[in-house]
């Protein structure tokens, strides 16, 4: 073992920042993380063992023990339960015969509850060893489980095949892209490389006032202005890099998964155009773990483009413009999305979010000025380069300027990706997508805002309902608290690094009152704890995941009051939370008594 | 010599080194606000968020934000006092303290401000959480029931090769820290005193001999916390 592992950790040069591509190598390897390879991995990084396992011991899909020779990753998110998850589930645990979060005493099952892995639009869905199932069925579990057993590996059980470029050959996937309305921007035909035939002829600057003028915001929530962003970044001094968020891990959220599949290049393109406009070198794609499928062809999508002198040295055959781009997996951890944890992740830490400043345009990647920005947003960049600032400010809201891919899924008959222009009224989009009886449509994902039909009237847009694009619509016959907002606040719960005590410990108080609500214990008081520990998340936290940790509670009790207000026992000051049987449960096993109440 | 920056907190004029954070230099100027992760020379965690007060509107750590000119820094607020308060009490409630059977009662930060905030009754039910305890290195015993997590132990020791002697494992709340078996198998007895110094609360105890002075004449156990700081000037 010692042999291949030391193998594995020259491949990145005894590099500690590359901890997390040495440590996933060696997860794929033999199927978790051995005591031993920690010790090899310490001694040959000049790390301690407890830096090592500091970083294995934060991401999901990185294990102590082994996972399973077939490793089960069932998507755990309110669509995938909207859409018949428990049935699959007991179906998996009765043909595979152990529960979820253990594996088969032969070692060869193991069964995992994972967060969103971007298949909303096709659920329930699985990944199982790096392959993706969706739509599944009991009725197709049995099968799957009844290959396992015969040995038969993930991927030759696929057998229909997704359209567009799901189906070819390095993909060779059953996902589906979905695309319900493709939009002028990002899905519109494009010559591949013409922007860059394009900016060789303009200077950085010109590049960095063209993206200025187009009053493009970033696509990933936030909405920071793109061309200030790269402005900024120029006033340190470099090397600088470029790093691309495709860590999309907002439940409900699966555009970019599109866009890799369909227009990598487009991406790749749009990185490039960034490293011109702020000299950057290197670049890095940071991919969620849970798109490890698409892994072999985004490698060859960047063979081909270097081979056809789009990335590498002397790009276009201009003199110095250099850049080129390595993919960095990261390995199950929402908080990743957020950018300074993105950066932490890439240098192979835990990813827990930097404090600011310094901002990562200061002292980003290897405390380098670093541009972070979002797959949708690099995408639009070629477009604005190729048509120009002003022909994207004809399109979209006064203070949203162009288009805005939409992830739609959950109770509607046409789920899927939709280019929307920023200013679409919900209604609309609503209607687009096939719904009745709607109850509530939660967009942004669990971060963003839950809201009920009185506000279908609102718009999609920074300066009304911004969002990153998750949009998740609740049908009437769903219980919002049990169904929706208790499952959102246990993945926050999950997802916390664990470093603001607020996040930390609020979250987990919170969840435990709204469970206290939810079986009928709650009161008066209860109801505005809520409102008042939720208030001071969103102030105290460091980072975007503690700030909205809160919000599923606060925004469907400020838009759902009457559904908590039912629940509560009426005219009851006094705590009902305390069970005293539960209380009394242990000592009385102990003693062998039963309870006398 | 740099000029000196004037801001103000809760109104009284303050003067910062330039770079200067908010926390390091309020108490240059005898003001105390309060925190717990933050150790005077060593890179801010910024992860209590104790010390959070209000700039423009905006709460934010005084302990990762540098001073700037004219900066008015409103600290001593309700709103501040409340969510400190708030904190100290989560804290309270997610792990296990039991003040009177611990041996840093007295020279305890969380005591201390816990005193210090007036709290009675914490507004959260107490979790009673099951932690483990390590006491498998020779020198320093880790109590995780008393652990804050505030990270002063990670960022303050590393051994010649720059590797840590702690760090965290795991997320969330299921977060915790360890020890490393190696790089901390041969710390002295004047190391590990300094390890139990540099934890706020009773988390990591110098084996052996827990304590020097008797309750009573402890350093919180008659004047509050901080009033070192404000009785400066």
């Amino acid at each position: 073992m010692r042999t291949t592992v030391k193998n594995i950790i020259a491949k990145y040069n005894n590099d500690k920042t590359r901890l997390m591509d040495i440590l996933i190598d060696i997860q794929s390897q033999y199927g978790f993380i051995p005591e031993e390879a920690v010790e090899v991995v310490a001694e040959e990084t000049v790390l301690s063992k407890v830096d090592v396992v500091q970083t294995l011991s934060f991401y999901h899909f990185l294990s102590q023990k082994p996972v399973g020779k077939y490793a089960v990753y069932l998507n755990d998110s309110v669509v995938a339960n909207m859409k018949g998850r428990a049935e699959v589930a007991k179906a998996f645990e009765e043909e595979a015969g152990c529960k979820f979060g253990s594996v088969t005493s032969d070692g060869m099952i193991g069964l995992h509850n994972t967060a969103c892995i971007g298949m909303s639009d096709q659920e329930p869905a699985a990944i199982i060893n790096d392959v993706i199932f969706t739509n599944l069925t009991p009725l197709m579990v049995k099968e799957i489980v009844q290959k396992m057993k015969k040995g038969v590996t993930a991927s030759e059980m696929i057998k229909l095949k997704g359209e567009g470029q799901n189906g070819s050959a390095l993909i060779n996937s059953m996902v589906f892209n979905n695309i319900r309305k493709s939009g002028p921007v990002i899905f519109a035909p494009y010559d591949g490389g013409s922007s860059l035939k394009k900016i060789i002829k303009m200077t950085p600057r010109e590049v960095i006032s063209e993206i200025k003028a187009s009053n493009l915001r970033g696509r990933g929530g936030a909405g920071f202005p793109t061309g200030l962003k790269w402005d900024f970044c120029t006033k340190t001094p470099g090397p600088r890099y470029i790093l691309c968020n495709a860590d999309e891990g907002e439940p409900g959220t699966f555009k970019e998964r599109v866009i890799l599949t369909e227009v990598p290049k487009l991406l790749f393109e749009g990185m490039a155009i960034a490293a011109y406009a702020i000299d950057a070198k290197e670049g890095i794609l940071y991919l969620r773990a849970e798109y490890k499928y698409l892994k072999a062809y985004l490698e060859n999508t960047l063979q081909e483009m270097r081979d056809a002198n789009q990335l590498g040295k002397n790009i276009e055959g201009k003199e110095g413009f250099d850049f080129d781009i390595r993919i960095q997996f990261g390995a199950g951890a929402y908080v990743c999305g957020e950018e300074s944890a993105l950066i932490e992740s890439a240098e192979g830490k835990r990813g827990e979010p930097r404090n600011r400043p310094p901002f990562p345009v200061q002292k980003g990647y290897l405390d380098k000025p670093t541009v972070v920005n979002n797959v949708e947003t690099l995408c639009t960049v070629v477009k604005i380069i190729n048509h120009g600032a002003e022909w994207f400010t004809t399109m979209g809201s006064r203070e949203s300027n162009g288009t805005k891919l939409l992830s739609v899924s959950g109770d509607c008959e046409f789920p899927g990706v939709y280019a929307i222009e920023w200013g679409m009224r919900v209604r609309d989009l609503l209607e687009m997508a096939g719904t009745e009886n709607v109850q509530a449509v939660q967009i942004g994902g669990p971060s963003g805002i839950c809201i009920g039909p009185k506000d279908f009237k609102r718009t999609i847009s920074f300066e009304d309902i911004p969002t990153g694009g998750a949009i998740m619509i609740i049908g009437k016959e769903r219980n919002l608290l049990k169904d929706v907002v208790l499952n959102y606040t246990n993945f926050f719960i999950d997802e916390s690094c664990g470093s603001c005590v607020p996040c930390r410990a609020f979250t987990v108080l919170m969840r435990n009152t709204l469970k206290k609500i939810i079986d009928g214990k709650g009161v008066k008081s209860d109801l505005d704890n809520l409102v008042d520990w939720g208030n001071k998340m969103k102030i105290a936290n460091r980072c975007g995941l503690g700030q909205t940790a809160a919000q599923p509670i606060l925004t469907t009790i400020e838009n759902f009051r009457e559904k908590y207000v039912e629940l509560l026992q009426e005219d009851t000051k006094y705590e009902l939370g305390f069970d005293m049987e539960k209380a009394v449960a242990a000592s009385c096993a102990y003693v062998d008594r039963i309870p006398n109440l | 010599m740099s000029e000196k920056i004037k801001f103000t907190i809760d109104g009284k004029e303050c003067f910062a080194e330039q770079g200067q954070n908010v926390l390091d230099a309020s108490r240059d100027n005898g003001v105390y606000i309060p925190f717990l992760c933050h150790v005077k020379g060593i890179k801010q965690a910024g992860s209590c968020r104790v010390c959070n007060v209000k700039i423009a509107g905006r709460t934010m750590t005084a302990c990762t934000t540098p001073v700037a000119a004219g900066m008015a820094v409103e600290n001593d607020t309700p709103e501040l006092r409340d969510l400190r308060l708030a904190i100290i009490e989560a804290l309270f409630v997610e792990g296990n303290h039991f003040c009177p059977s611990c041996e840093k009662s007295g020279n305890c930060e969380l005591q201390a401000l816990a005193y210090k905030f007036q709290m009675m009754v914490p507004r959260f039910p107490y979790q009673f959480p099951q932690k483990q305890v390590d006491a498998e290195n020779a020198k320093i015993l880790i109590d995780r029931n008393r652990c804050i997590l505030c990270k002063r132990c990670i960022r303050s020791f590393k051994d010649e090769k720059g590797r840590s002697l702690f760090a965290f494992k795991s997320r969330g709340h299921k977060l915790q820290i360890c020890i490393d078996e190696e790089c901390a198998a041969n710390i002295t007895d004047e190391m590990a005193q300094e390890i139990m110094n540099i934890c706020p609360v009773g988390a990591l105890i110098k084996k052996e001999k827990g304590f020097n002075e008797p309750i009573g004449t402890r350093k919180y156990d008659n004047k509050p916390i901080g009033s070192d700081i404000t009785s400066v000037i």
